[in-house]
């Protein structure tokens, strides 16, 4: 992973001074809230519905155990022993006191984190594939990349206070788990018809109350051009993005209103008038400097099958199914990528416990070469294991009561905290999350059903994605009292959709029966066991599904 | 209200004419609007003359007289609206524009840093202690990885002695 130069170090230190001296002054009274909200905002601090809340940034999702570790301790001295991965790859704390915040920061700066622009309305921490670096389809690393963008956008002077906020994305693989068309940009690293690796620049995708997937700007995008064709395209939104309507800044509504045209017209041309003293030169020693960081790890030659590995799945049904559901495969032979699901029921979706994160910082470091990664799906994953230690990472996940075996299922849902926690949130998220799961608390129903990705949201902002869940749930107030509308048929992969609207909106307690309903309505339209929920309902359409959700019990 | 050019407060010497107004003598201040229908007279006057855009106007109409013009004027109408950063790099670095682009509106101390970098010289700064405060304040940070309208060189570069 990245690690940092003299350069890194001093800029995160003195971006921890210097909030200090904000919240000093914010404390003293010589700061309005006004004033200081756009200021706590690009260090990641909400004032929430019961306190200040922290998001912490981890760069593209990659974690090594020290860190790890910190950040359960940080969980224990200023939090209430836990803390919350988000769809974002970050962690967010919800009960830090603004006293204690500064000193929160020089913590995290002891081990090369930080929470700039987590938030506010500036270009936000770089997101990518969980499983960059180990999976079987990328064309190359998108990690040294996601780092390059990481670096050009802190601090960047003509882009702090934009329409709003910005959010960008990588991936290299055919298969998107980074789910790039639904981001500000998104940039999907492809060879050109000369074989040179670059990138397909998409852009104006995301979710919220006017949901868009993105459109393509450029087919391809050279490396050395990366930077400069951003810097094109953030200019155009900041200069013409809308400022009148908080609703309507996202860059999304510029390109939609402008037409994919002439937006694309307005980036060109903004582009090719860059003079030498406005294109960001990037040397290829800096490109080969960071993404030497992301070499591969000294793989050992191993083969490709594991006699302990067969011998665990053969062990009994629980451990196999764990098989099944969280392991994907590696690109090495003998090694595998394992996924600890952080929903099992009954909890927050992404919540972690200080010692569930030392467990995992301690496994990392033991059995997967220290290198740890959030995804978005609110998972934490381990992208390197050899299969020989499979059994023994499992015991342990078990030991720490981590050993959900639902990665992917129905019960893995996504969901942000809801009412509960949120003071934007119109209804409860993780309540009716953990009914939904609780009907597939039978795991041989849930195996029966497959893969399933469901989106739980507490308000249009979308936090949890209900749009591109193949089964969404948005929560809303109807009168002081929750309703639940259902979206069927989004995703967020390389077919990225937004889903459609059933109808009117459910009570909290009618939801799961309805989910039920939906469900067995695929199991009896299924044409064979291996096609999955979303697969049959494209092929048959969304009518019968919707006929089963409002079919009274 | 001060004025601070390069961080020392200075006496402002620029009077904004509106437009339909007669011009008084002395540095002068017009729309982009009045400038473009009066610029030959504006110009020929032997004043020193200034433009005040708008975060709508389009610094490019006023390429062809920008060696001419002794200042721009740009607005930073709420805090946390970031148009005039665009603005004023792109008279800067585009445009290579040498005089004065100066700051106006609503202006945090913790945002002077980045006004500096974006190209802005001087910055009209509502604080009873403005020289000290744009002290600190633009030396918060000591490094930059991108390149600016300012001097500063990047990380990127920096990093291999390209700088």
């Amino acid at each position: 992973m990245y690690r940092y130069d003299e350069f890194d170090e001093t800029l995160v230190r003195e971006r921890a001074k210097q909030f200090r001296g904000q919240v000093e002054r914010r404390l003293k009274g010589e700061l309005k809230e006004e004033h200081f909200k756009p200021l706590r905002l690009q260090n990641g601090v909400y004032l929430q519905l019961h306190a200040y809340m922290l998001r912490v940034a981890i760069p593209y999702g990659q974690l090594n155990a020290k860190q790890l570790r910190v950040l359960a301790t940080i969980a224990d001295t200023y939090d209430k022993g836990y803390g919350h991965f988000t769809t974002r790859q970050n962690i967010q704390y919800n009960w830090i006191k603004l006293a204690d915040m500064p000193e929160v920061l020089d913590r995290l700066a002891d081990v090369e984190m930080h929470a700039i622009q987590t938030s506010g309305n500036c270009i936000r921490n770089v997101t990518s594939d969980h499983l960059a670096g180990a999976n079987l389809d990328e064309i190359e690393d998108p990690r040294p990349w996601c780092e390059i963008i990481r670096q050009w956008s802190t601090f960047h002077p003509e882009f702090s206070s934009l329409p709003r906020k910005f959010k960008i994305a990588v991936t290299a693989a055919e298969t998107d788990r980074a789910a790039v068309r639904i981001h500000d940009i998104g940039l999907h690293m492809k060879r050109n018809a000369e074989g040179k690796i670059g990138f397909q620049f998409i852009v104006g995708g995301g979710l919220g109350r006017t949901p868009y997937i993105g459109v393509t700007v450029r087919e391809w995008i050279a490396k050395e051009d990366l930077l400069s064709y951003l810097e094109a395209n953030m200019r155009v939104y900041n200069r013409h993005g809308r400022r009148d309507n908080k609703y309507k800044a996202r860059i999304k509504i510029l390109v939609n209103e402008l037409g994919l045209e002439e937006y694309t017209r307005q980036v060109e041309e903004e582009f090719a008038a860059q003079n030498s003293w406005e294109k960001i030169i990037l040397p290829q020693e800096e490109i080969d400097r960071i993404g030497a960081y992301f070499a591969p790890p000294k793989f050992e030659a191993l083969s490709a099958t594991s006699a302990a590995f067969d011998a665990f799945k053969a062990g009994g049904r629980e451990q196999a199914r764990w098989a099944k559901n969280n392991l994907r495969p590696h690109r090495v032979p003998g090694y595998i990528s394992v996924h600890i699901a952080l929903k099992p029921q009954g909890v927050a979706p992404g919540d972690a416990t200080s010692d569930q994160m030392r467990v995992m910082a301690d496994i990392g470091e033991q059995y997967a070469l220290d290198d740890i990664r959030v995804a978005h799906e609110q998972d934490i994953v381990y992208p390197h294991v050899k299969l020989d230690d499979v059994p023994a990472v499992y015991a342990a996940l078990k030991a720490a009561a981590l050993h959900a075996s639902n990665a992917g299922m129905g019960s893995d849902i996504i969901a942000c905290p809801g009412l509960d926690y949120c003071n934007l949130a119109n209804a409860r998220s993780i309540s009716v999350a953990n009914e939904v799961q609780a009907v597939f608390a039978d795991k041989e129903f849930e195996d029966e059903v497959g893969t399933l990705h469901v989106n739980v949201s507490g308000c249009i902002n979308a936090c949890g994605h209900h749009h591109v869940g193949h089964i969404g749930i948005l929560g809303v107030d109807k009168k002081g009292e929750e309703f639940y509308q259902i979206l069927f048929g989004g995703r967020a992969d390389e077919k990225a959709m937004i889903g459609t609207i059933q109808g009117p909106g459910l009570r909290h307690e009618e939801v799961a029966p309805a989910i039920r309903r939906v469900i067995g309505k695929y199991l009896e339209m299924r044409a064979a066991r291996t096609e999955k929920f979303i697969d049959t309902m494209t092929r048959v359409g969304q009518a019968p599904f919707k006929d089963a959700l409002y079919a009274s019990a | 209200m001060p004025l601070l050019k390069n961080g020392k407060i200075a006496q402002d010497e620029w009077t904004f004419a509106e437009d339909g107004a007669g011009l008084v003598d002395g540095p002068t201040i017009v729309s982009p609007a009045r400038f473009m229908s009066e610029h030959e007279a504006l110009l020929a006057s032997n004043r020193p003359v200034g433009v005040r855009l708008t975060n709508a106007d389009e610094p490019d109409q006023l390429a062809p007289w920008l060696d001419r013009l002794s200042l721009i004027e740009l607005a930073f109408p709420k805090y946390t609206d970031g148009r005039a950063f665009s603005q004023a790099q792109l008279l800067r670095r585009r445009y290579g524009f040498k005089g004065e682009v100066r700051a106006t509106g609503q202006i945090l101390r913790d945002q002077l840093r980045l006004m500096i970098r974006s190209g802005f010289d001087a910055i009209v700064f509502d604080d009873a202690d403005a020289e000290a405060v744009y002290e600190i304040s633009s030396r918060e940070l000591s490094e930059f990885y991108q390149p600016a309208a300012d001097t500063s060189a990047s990380i990127f570069l920096k990093r291999h002695g390209k700088a």
